[in-house]
Parts: structure tokens; sequence; C-alpha cells
């Protein structure tokens, strides 16, 4: 109950903010005109954060939307003499929507600078098409002079807005539903996976997200937001200037965004605040004239360098500081010490959750078969000519000398590296050349030699992202959803913190963890989506003699009903946990058997095990 | 075509500067514009007080050669750990401020710079008239270009920055003092675009803003060229230059959509650009 009312804090702190702007905001000498650009950037902005602060994408291309949505609002209103200025914005919306869609689905192609580089060309092709080809239609350089502002006839009497304060109601309005449709996207599955595509996209696709197709989604959303504010500019200023297309407008939308606070949806307008309030205050009060751009940028740079999470971060750092709440500084070290026995708890919570072991059919034949799995780098072979099969409820060994090609065919088993040539089965289908997310989504997951966690979220965090892609599949638009309401997600979330017994841990951040637990959140992260086929990449690696014992405990809990392949170095750990061996060297398959085979074969004593005696 | 092989050489030239610090420092500096910028304004002020425009070009590249060295210093040093998108926030912020630090004691009014004595007026080359000192700036560029050439290929030092541009990692692992090789490789790319600044100032006139578009373009030619590659930037550079002159020619407007058009398909056929390697993303 508690919990369901606090949740609408903010919803109803904006909408107390927004009603008493009129009355506050005059007194600290703010025109109604830049309480209501703040307002146009601060839903622009929405957008914006959505896409930078959420899925970690920084567009330098945002004035392409936002003027594509302003002009075609405006010319709906001005030229094709369209009456209604509420739909008109909406089509605006789309619009700069459906441009979204189309830049993004060439800008996603790449990530990093080039992502920064397209969307810089791609704005700016806008920009050069309404200044000359189009300018017949957009009125080039001098924009679409004339639009209305709204007016809606409500029967028993007629809403009408004019400028200023009548227009702030209108554009408050707008602002409030923005924020509440951003808030309810945030918290839906789709923000989670968002933060999680930011933080380690590549993990995000192997635990089975479609990642280029929420970057998408992302990117569509800010470019809606985008269209919608342009439409409001053009509506604002009864003018609609060719000035929304240029590459200041992208600028100062990241400026504002990176001053107010990145991932907090309220930066935006908050940044937007103090930008147009020193503008006008630097110009008309202390008469600085062109000036007021070099204080800006100053303030920018010192807040790019030492305020990082900008003013809205450094407000929430004030209040945690002032209230005295001090940092979780959990006792980390009895944790290593009940491990042990919560290791023995794990091993009974792994039986009940009827979820977590997937609709087996009991069957004993193979789950996976690879018939001649060859991975060739130029003239390098990585692996050659594997054959190999596992059953159901195997639990399997792999080893093998450096570079006798065991992670390179493990990625090749989980879809992450094309193979040459040969064919991998698993569970009767032919996932050969599938995408790792698709495989993933089959059952057939990995975890990673080195962690591939999402830093800054927390453990339950990180574990909600794998179980969601279990629940949801790998791409579902229910932004919607509250990502809480999700039938079984908690349930197999505090499964899967029990069985690795992280538990206790559940909302640390992970970069606050301790070696050994960072390495069972990784195993974790494989478990969670309740794999058919677990793959374990060296899960020992890096530990201490102390944490080795555990992990075999738990890797030993773990196996109960699941179907494990084993990578590792650690001969002695791993002959104690597996029933058989494959032995690889040079990338082929050297031998194969029980542990005791293996250990008693004269050919891997002299391959792997240097021929010495075993100890 | 002419006018491309101009336009052509002095992208060419800033490109070099950004790619190979992108390549060595793994920071794309978006403050590379403003640097043109200021180049070309410290080339003026020497020139109005000196009268002499091969001082202006010394003092010129001197000038920004300083500004890259003292900015790596005190500011890009403490973002290398950081993300790549703080990199390209601090990196546009400082381009931002030196726009409006130069527009504050210029204003944005338009300065030029007039072309040297020996290199005003026009030649007849053959088949057209061309004004002497573009034609002359091909040359200067080529020859910046030949000396860049020379320091990365042919010394101990260009040596380490390439094998930095390769793998950073290593060659500090090798006892190299990889901090020094920064602040220098970010001084020496600076330095390019510095004297691309002043170079091109009796060619376009002075504004706070100039170095946007120069910025916008250099990218373009980076992206085409290959990130991180050198030659690859000379001929992205070329390209680039013939694409826009020649689109000019049927019309200007269409010059930069033809650019970006360009820059999406060799991103889309060639994901590395022309001359580079997927070593660095």
């Amino acid at each position: 109950m508690l919990r369901k009312r606090r949740s609408y804090l903010i919803e109803i702190l904006t909408a107390i903010g927004l009603l008493a702007a009129p009355f506050v905001l005059p007194l600290l000498n703010f025109a109604p005109d830049t309480v209501n650009r703040i307002l146009i950037w601060g839903l622009f902005g929405i957008g914006f954060d959505i896409l930078f602060g959420y899925a970690g994408l920084l567009s330098f291309g945002q004035s392409a939307f936002f003027g594509t949505g302003g002009f075609v609002a405006a010319y709906l209103l001005t030229r094709a003499g369209y009456p209604d200025v509420l739909t008109a914005l909406l089509i605006g919306m789309v619009a700069a929507a459906i441009t979204g869609y189309l830049v993004g689905l060439i800008a996603l192609r790449r990530t990093g600078i080039y992502f920064v580089m397209i969307t810089v060309a791609i704005a700016e092709v806008f920009f050069f098409v309404e200044f000359s080809p189009l300018a017949a239609v957009t009125g080039g350089e001098n924009g679409l002079p004339g639009v209305p502002t709204p007016v809606f006839n409500l029967g028993f009497t007629v809403l009408k807005f004019t400028t200023g304060w009548s227009l702030y109601w209108f554009l408050a309005a707008c602002y409030f539903v923005g924020i509440v449709i951003a808030l309810r996207i945030v918290r839906s599955p789709i923000g989670a996976i968002l933060n999680a595509v930011r933080e380690n996209p590549l993990r995000a696709a192997a635990v089975g997200h479609n990642v280029h197709g929420y970057k998408l989604t992302a990117f569509v959303i800010a470019a809606a937001y985008a269209g919608f504010a342009g439409g409001l500019l053009g509506v604002m200023q009864a003018f609609m200037p060719p000035d929304a297309f240029m590459f200041q407008t992208s600028a100062q939308l990241i400026m504002q965004t990176v001053i107010g606070g990145v991932g907090t949806l309220f930066g935006p307008l908050l940044g937007a605040a103090v930008w147009l309030y020193l503008q006008d205050f630097l110009q008309a009060v202390l008469h600085l004239g062109a000036t007021w751009a070099l204080v800006l940028g100053v303030i920018f740079v010192l807040l790019v360098c030492f305020l990082r999470r900008g003013i809205m971060g450094g407000i929430a750092d004030l209040y945690a500081l002032l209230t005295g709440r001090s940092k979780r500084a959990e006792p980390q070290e009895s944790e290593s010490f009940e491990g042990i026995d919560n290791a023995e708890a794990a091993t009974d919570a792994s039986a009940p959750l009827p979820l977590a072991v997937r609709e087996r059919q009991a069957s004993s034949g193979p789950i996976l078969q690879v018939s001649g799995l060859t991975k060739r780098y130029g003239g390098l072979v990585a692996n050659s000519d594997i054959d190999f099969v596992v059953n159901h409820g195997e639990l399997r060994g792999v080893i093998g000398p450096n570079g006798a090609g065991k992670s390179t065919f493990f990625k090749m088993l989980t879809c992450e590296v094309k193979p040459t040539s040969g064919k991998i089965v698993f569970e009767g289908r032919d996932i050969t050349g599938m995408s790792v997310t698709d495989a993933c989504q089959l059952g057939l997951t990995k975890s990673y030699q080195v962690n591939q966690l999402f830093n800054r979220l927390t453990v339950r965090e990180n574990l909600s992202i794998a179980v969601l892609a279990e629940l949801r599949g790998k791409f579902r638009l229910d932004m919607w959803r509250r990502a809480e309401n999700i039938p079984g997600l908690a349930e197999q979330v505090a499964h899967t913190l029990a069985l690795v017994n992280l538990t206790r841990r559940a909302d640390t951040p992970v970069s606050e963890l301790a070696y050994g637990e960072k390495r069972r959140l990784e195993i974790g992260l494989a478990l969670a989506i309740s794999p058919s086929l677990l793959l374990l990449d060296e899960p020992l690696a890096g530990m201490s003699p102390q944490e080795r014992v555990d992990t075999v405990k738990l890797l030993k809990a773990i196996s109960k009903g699941r179907t494990m392949i084993v990578i590792d170095h650690d001969k002695d750990s791993l002959f104690e946990l597996v029933e058989r061996v494959t032995v690889l060297q040079e990338g082929r398959v050297l031998v194969e058997g029980t542990p005791q085979e293996i250990e008693a074969n004269a050919q891997v004593q002299e391959a792997y095990l240097g021929g010495m005696a075993i100890a | 075509m002419f006018n491309g092989l101009v336009l052509g050489a002095l992208l060419a030239l800033i490109a070099s500067g950004l790619t190979i610090i992108y390549g060595t420092l793994g920071v794309l500096n978006l403050a590379h514009g403003a640097m043109f910028m200021l180049g070309g304004y410290a080339g003026y002020l020497a020139f109005t007080h000196t009268g002499s425009f091969i001082i202006a070009l010394i003092a010129g590249t001197l000038f920004v050669l300083v500004v890259g060295v003292v900015m790596e210093r005190v500011i890009i040093r403490h973002f290398y750990a950081r993300t790549g998108e703080e990199q390209l926030l601090v990196t546009f912020g400082i381009g931002m401020v030196m726009v409006e630090t130069v527009r504050f004691f210029f204003s944005s009014l338009t300065m030029s710079v007039p072309s040297p004595e020996a290199l005003s007026g026009i030649t007849s080359i053959g088949f057209m008239l061309y004004p002497t000192y573009r034609l002359a700036l091909v040359g200067i560029i080529a020859v910046a270009l030949g000396v860049l050439y020379l320091v990365l290929y042919k010394t101990r030092l260009g040596l380490t920055v390439r094998a930095g541009i390769e793998d950073s990692v290593m060659v500090g692992a090798l006892g190299i003092n990889v901090n020094r090789i920064f602040t220098l490789v970010f001084g020496i790319g600076a330095m390019a675009a510095g004297f691309a600044g002043i170079a091109n100032a009796p060619v376009a006139s002075l504004t706070p803003d100039v170095g946007e578009t120069i910025l916008v373009q250099a990218f373009v030619v980076v992206v085409i060229g290959g990130v991180g590659s050198f030659p690859g930037a000379i001929l992205g550079g070329l390209i680039a230059g013939e694409i826009i002159s020649i689109t000019a020619m049927v019309d200007p407007a269409y010059s930069y959509v033809m650019l970006f058009v360009a820059m999406t398909l060799v991103l889309l056929l060639r994901p590395h650009g022309l001359l580079g390697t997927a070593s660095r993303e």
C-alpha cells in the first residue's frame, strides 16, 4: 500500500510545481516567455534523456526531429489551413517519430563516435534540405510565420490560449502528460532494459534481449518528444524558425541536459531553466551581450569536470549528506564466512521452483550435437573439425592447454562467433549462424570468462534483466506495464539470488561487490534465464582456494536437473565436478572420457599435463 | 576541380590532426574546429602587429600548439578514464568556451588577413586564371603534410605515436612515458588545425564560428578515410574536397548533402572507412 502511494509522489509533486510556477516564478524575475521556453526545452529534453541518460546513446542530431515535427505542424496550421492545433502537433510528432525510425535504422548500425557522427551528418542534411530544396514548402530561411495558438471548444465554454501565462497552462499540461508518460516508460521493463543496454550492450544481447530493437525504440521515443516540442515552439512564437534545424539546437539540448543532470528526466527542465534564466539575466540585467554564451560554456565545462551528474545529481548528493544517510557500509567480511552454510541452503532452494526447470521432456538423448565445427581466422585455425555430443542432464568438462581453442569453441556454441564450417544442433534444431540473442531465447547461454555485468545496477536489477528476457521474449513493447508487476519476476529473481547465495547483497550495486561475489553473479546471470544448456567459461578463474571450494559446491548444487558444460584450468576441481571430460588440443578433440580415464590417458599426460606424473 | 583540391588539402591537414589525436588518445576532439579558428585569430593578431605573413603563420601555429598542450595537461588528461560520451561533452564545451572567448575580444565581425605580397595576384595556369595564393596554399599545405608525414614515419617519436595508435597500453608497458607522448600528440594534432587556420585566413575571412563547419567536414573526412589512419585522412580530405566543389558547381545547396550521403555510403559499405582497420572503435 505504502509503496503504491509513494510511486505517484513524483507525478503529484510535478503537478503541484507546475500549478505553483506562475505564482512563484514572477517573483524571481522569470518572464512568462522564458518559463514557456523552459517547458518546451524541458519536454524536448525528456525524450533526449531517455535516449542518452537511459539507453546511453549520445545523439548530436536531435534538431532533425525537433525541426521535422515543428515544420510539419506549422505547415499544417498555416499553409495547409488545418484548423486544430493539438492534432496538428500530434501529426508533427508522428512525422518526427517516423523520421526517427528511419534515421535510427541507419545510425544505430554503428556505435560510439560513429553513431555521433552519423547523427550530426543526418541533422546537417535535414538543415540543408529545409533551407533550399524544400524552401517553397518550409519558407526556407524565413521559416513559417502565422502559427496559431490552441483553442478548445468544450461545448459549454471555449478555452483559448494566447500568449504569456495564458499559453503557459497549455504548455504545462503538455509537459505534465509528457513527464507522466516518460515516468511510465522508465518504470516499465523497457526502462530497465535500456539501463542494461547502456551499461553492457554485449551482455544485454547475450541474456536474450534484442538490443538493436530497444535502442531503436529509445531513438523513436526521443524523436517523438522532439517533434512535439518542435511544434510547440512554433505555437509559442507564432512563427516556426529555421534555426530549429540548426546544430546549435542539438548542442543546446545536450548542454542543458548535462547541466541539469543526465538520467533524471527532470534534468533537462532544470538545465533549461538555468540556461534560459542566465541568458536573460546576463543579457538584460548585466548587459553582457553575447558573453552569456561564454559564461554558460564555462559553467558547462566545470559541470562536466566536477559534477558528473549535473545539478540534479548534486542536489541528490547534498540531500544524502544533510540527512546523514550513510553509505551502505554493510560488513563484507561476515558474508564469506556464512557463504558456506548458505551454499547448503541454496541446494534446497534449487529444487522447488518449477519455472527454473524448463518444460523438460523426460528426454535422455542428446541436447547438443556438433559436427565438423571449424573456425579459421585468416590462416590461423582456432578450431578444426570438432565433433561433440552432450546428452540431457549431463555434466561435461572441457580442458585443454592455453590456445587449444576452448573459448572459441564456446563462442561458436553460443552463436557469438560464426563458424567457418560445421553444424550445431541444439535440442533438435539447427542453430548454426543464429544470433546470440536467439540462441539464448532457445535456452542456451554462457557465463563469461571475464565478468560481463551491468556495473552500475544492483545485484537484483542485474538478475531482473536476465529474467525479463526469459519472461518477455527478446522484444516486446510493454511500455505501460510496471516492471515489478510482471508475474514470476520477483520469485525467479529471489530464487536465483538464493541459488548463487547473494540474497543479502541484493540491493548492492555491482561495482561495490567483492570479486568472488561478482563471479557468482556472473553465473547467476546465466542461470536466471533458466537455460536448458548452461556453458560455464572458467567459472573458477581468479578465485582463491576457499572460493573455489565454495564455487564447486555451488556448481554441484545448480547442476541438479540441468545440463552443463564447464571449461576450467583447475583440473582437480573440474574432475571432481563433472561426469565426462573432453580434451581439446590445438583446436581438435584429443580424447574424451570419464575423469578417471582422462587421468590415466598417456596422450593427455603428454599433451596437457606436460608428461608429468599426476599429483 | 581546383577549388576542390585546395579545400581537400585543407581538410586533409585538419583531419590528420583530428585522426592522430583520436587514434592515439582515443579522444574525439570536438574542440578541433575551435583550434582551427584560434590559429586564424592568433595569426591575425601577429600579422597586425608585425605585418609579416610568415611571422603570422608561425605565431598562429605555435599559439595553438601551446593551447593544445595546456588543454591536454589541465583537462583532457583527467578524462582518459571516463566514458567516451564525457570526453565528447568536455571537448565540445571547451570548443564553445574558445569560440565565445574570441567573440568576447573580437566580436562577431569578420576579420581578414591579406595574402602576402609575393603571393598575391593572379596566375595563369595554362587553361585558367587562378588566384596565386590559393595555388600557393596547396603547396604550403602539402609541405605541412609532408612534415607531419616525416615526423610520424621517420622519427622515433613518430614510431612511438604510431605504436600508440595500435595499442597504447602496450607502449606504456614497454617503459615509454605514455603521458608525455599523449601531451605531444595532442599538441601536434592541435598544431595541424592551427596551421590550417592561419594558412587559410587569406582565402576565407575569419569569424568566431568559422571552425564549426570545418569541424563537421573534418569528421566526415576522418570517417571516410578511416578513423585513426593518417593516409586515410589525406585520401578522405581530397575526396571530400572534390565532392563539395563538384556538387557546388551544379548546386551549392546540395554540396553538404552529397558529402554526408558519401559518408553514409562508406559507413554502410566499408564500416571502418576506406583505409581504416578494425583495431579502434
